[in-house]
């Protein structure tokens, strides 16, 4: 980099925000949102702001070693909620080490695991005290 | 338009990039654009056991404005040359 200058680029040099997403065209994505939820379905059309048509969506719900697939049909997923997405390497589908269940089996295990999450956490407000000793 | 150009200097390089959520991700810078969303290529996800739905991907396109951090390779800053792009920038081009 040395004696280089780092110049302002050419304004017709940039090409417009979220153009990279057109090598994403027509393919099978995993789309993370905000939220945290996953969603996989191929997508069909995008904009500069990263709003998604994703049609066959299906979201998968991960819990501990087992995950699920609820198919939700034709999506349009608005920009701001994107997190990242990327192509699903079918070579690596399904998931190593990720068994499948049912969609009742998983969300059984989602309340499981938001319980629990409860409970550690009115444990650790309870026992607050301990931190000022 | 100073840290567009300043990132599209590092594309090809690894980089680490932090996001709002906490998830890191490593991989290859493969482009960027005037809202610093950024592209990826051979990802790996600094602590992949807590998040097991990225094992299936390999490149990825992340949102600039979810990004909190970008880790950087050592000695890919110049700072005699983004002084000199900042203060030219300031004056106005």
């Amino acid at each position: 980099m040395d004696g280089q200058v780092l110049l302002p680029p050419n304004i017709e040099d940039i090409p417009p925000p979220g153009l990279a997403l057109v090598e994403e065209l027509d393919k099978l994505l995993l789309v993370q949102l905000r939220d945290g939820r996953k969603i996989i379905g191929t997508l069909r059309s995008f904009d500069q702001f990263a709003n998604l048509v994703l049609q066959g969506a299906k979201e998968r719900i991960i819990v501990g070693t087992q995950y699920a697939e609820i198919p939700l049909g034709l999506h349009v997923v608005r920009g701001e909620n994107v997190v990242l997405l990327g192509e699903l390497d079918l070579a690596r589908e399904p998931p190593a080490g990720l068994e499948l269940v049912s969609e009742a089996a998983i969300k059984q295990a989602q309340r499981a695991e938001r319980e629990a999450d409860k409970m550690k956490g009115t444990l650790r407000a309870r026992f607050d005290f301990l931190d000022d000793i | 338009m100073l840290f567009y150009s300043y990132f599209k200097t590092l594309v090809g390089k690894e980089v680490t990039v932090e996001l709002k959520n906490d998830l890191a991700i490593t991989g290859t810078l493969h482009s960027v654009d005037q809202y610093l969303n950024i592209k990826l290529n051979n990802i790996r996800v600094v602590n992949e056991q807590k998040y097991p739905h990225m094992l299936s991907v390999r490149a990825c396109f992340v949102r600039g404005s979810v990004v909190r951090f970008i880790l950087l390779p050592p000695g890919s800053v110049d700072v005699e040359l983004l002084h000199d792009a900042t203060r030219r920038e300031a004056r106005g081009g």
